[in-house]
């Protein structure tokens, strides 16, 4: 009877130590939503990429759609290539469809934000994304900014 | 002068000595593991006594803990605005370090001196020189069970020690200090990578609970047989695995992230 009693309290303990870890990964961690089911990939060259960083989100009207795969440097034409890859439920991106990289409030992680386009073909493994627009880096902006206000006096 | 540092000199080496004999009796338990695994139920005694008692404190401690660091970070982040990172706050620091560092610090205190005391005087009674006496292995039938219960504990009330803490601070930052309840888990989630933080949190925790047990049952195992002895043993299995969980602690974290 005790030795029974002792084995049902010890399965008690590893099956609570069991379910610890569940909550660790899938409520705690983001297990559960960091893999992109049945991806495909898709590329934009893009002037300058800012801090933009490997697993950053892929976004279309502020939904999150797929993460960045890879970041390399294009060494012809000096532009930073990035590979992306969007979730299969969302095939009907159009070709002409355009990406820039944004910053998520003023200080945050930048990511990719995708702009629809208007043709009915649709972009598919492996095809470029053309229309890009670089990260806005905000030491440039400044710098613009007070040259700009140096300039007006006199 | 000369007798001083010959006093160094002999101490450097009864410690070098001990550990060697320590690993000398680590691999003399896990080499006599595939011949004890029909003797598990003598293992699953050891896990409830070393594990499952040690739980109430656990959990108690965590909900503690928890609180606190949503307590104290609340008030340091609200200053900046940023009340709404409280769940990345508590989560990290919960899986990274305070989790099996405070889960190891209390197993020491809880478990590691228990086994210590009844080794030691087990010895000291000349119980484990019976034992040889009617050819049973004292590190298979004794010392091995409780070094094995104490492994495998570890991480487990880590594990726990990290998820109650994570919940006593969602107790009291969203229930008391009003912090929006979706945005602590999503904060978390965004934040908190199962590999980075999670996974080697548990390694963490395996390596204290290895670190710990070993160190208790060679305590006892090594004791001077008197009742003085004993006493020592059982100070110096706190006092020394403390110290290397919390060192253990800053060279893993060095490594790791």
């Amino acid at each position: 009877m005790k030795r029974q009693l002792i084995e049902i309290t010890v399965g008690l303990f590893v099956v609570t130590g069991l379910v610890a870890l569940l909550f660790l990964s899938f409520r705690v961690s983001n297990l559960n939503s960091d893999s992109v089911s049945d991806p495909y990939q898709v590329n934009a060259r893009f002037d300058n990429i800012g801090s933009l960083k490997v697993r950053a989100p892929v976004t279309m009207a502020g939904v999150r759609i797929g993460r960045v795969k890879e970041i390399r440097l294009d060494s012809s034409s000096y532009q930073a290539q990035v590979i992306m890859d969007i979730s299969g439920d969302y095939n009907k991106l159009p070709v002409d469809s355009s990406a820039s990289i944004n910053t998520q409030g003023l200080l945050g992680e930048q990511f990719v934000s995708l702009e629809p386009g208007g043709q009915q073909k649709y972009l598919k493994e492996g095809d470029r994304i053309r229309l890009t627009q670089s990260a806005v880096v905000l030491e440039n902006l400044i710098g613009q900014l007070l040259f700009k206000g140096n300039s007006n006096n006199p | 002068m000369i007798s001083g540092v010959r006093r160094i000199g002999a101490y450097s080496l009864s410690v070098l000595a001990a550990t060697g004999r320590a690993c000398i009796l680590l691999i003399q338990m896990l080499g006599s593991i595939p011949s004890s695994v029909r003797r598990y139920e003598l293992f699953v005694e050891q896990l409830f006594r070393v594990g499952v008692l040690t739980l109430p404190i656990i959990i108690v401690a965590a909900l503690f803990v928890g609180m606190v660091l949503a307590l104290q970070g609340y008030n340091t982040l609200v200053d900046f605005g940023a009340e709404s990172s409280l769940g990345l706050l508590v989560a990290l620091s919960l899986t990274r370090e305070l989790g099996p560092v405070l889960a190891g610090l209390l197993f020491a205190g809880r478990a590691g001196a228990a086994l210590t005391a009844e080794i030691g005087l087990m010895k000291a009674t000349e119980q484990l020189a019976g034992m040889e006496m009617m050819a049973v292995d004292p590190v298979r039938r004794v010392l091995l069970p409780r070094f094995l219960a104490g492994m495998i504990s570890v991480p487990i009330l880590a594990a726990l020690f990290t998820a109650v803490g994570i919940l006593g601070g969602y107790l009291l930052g969203v229930n008391v200090l009003g912090v929006d309840q979706g945005v602590y888990w999503s904060v978390m989630q965004e934040g908190v990578d199962f590999q980075q933080d999670v996974l080697n949190g548990l390694l963490k925790s395996l390596v204290f609970g290895v670190l710990i047990s070993l160190l208790a049952v060679f305590m006892g195992y090594d004791a001077r047989p008197t009742p003085a002895g004993v006493g020592t043993a059982t100070t110096l299995t706190v006092v020394l695995s403390s110290l290397l969980v919390l060192a253990m602690d800053f060279s893993l974290t060095s490594m790791m992230f």
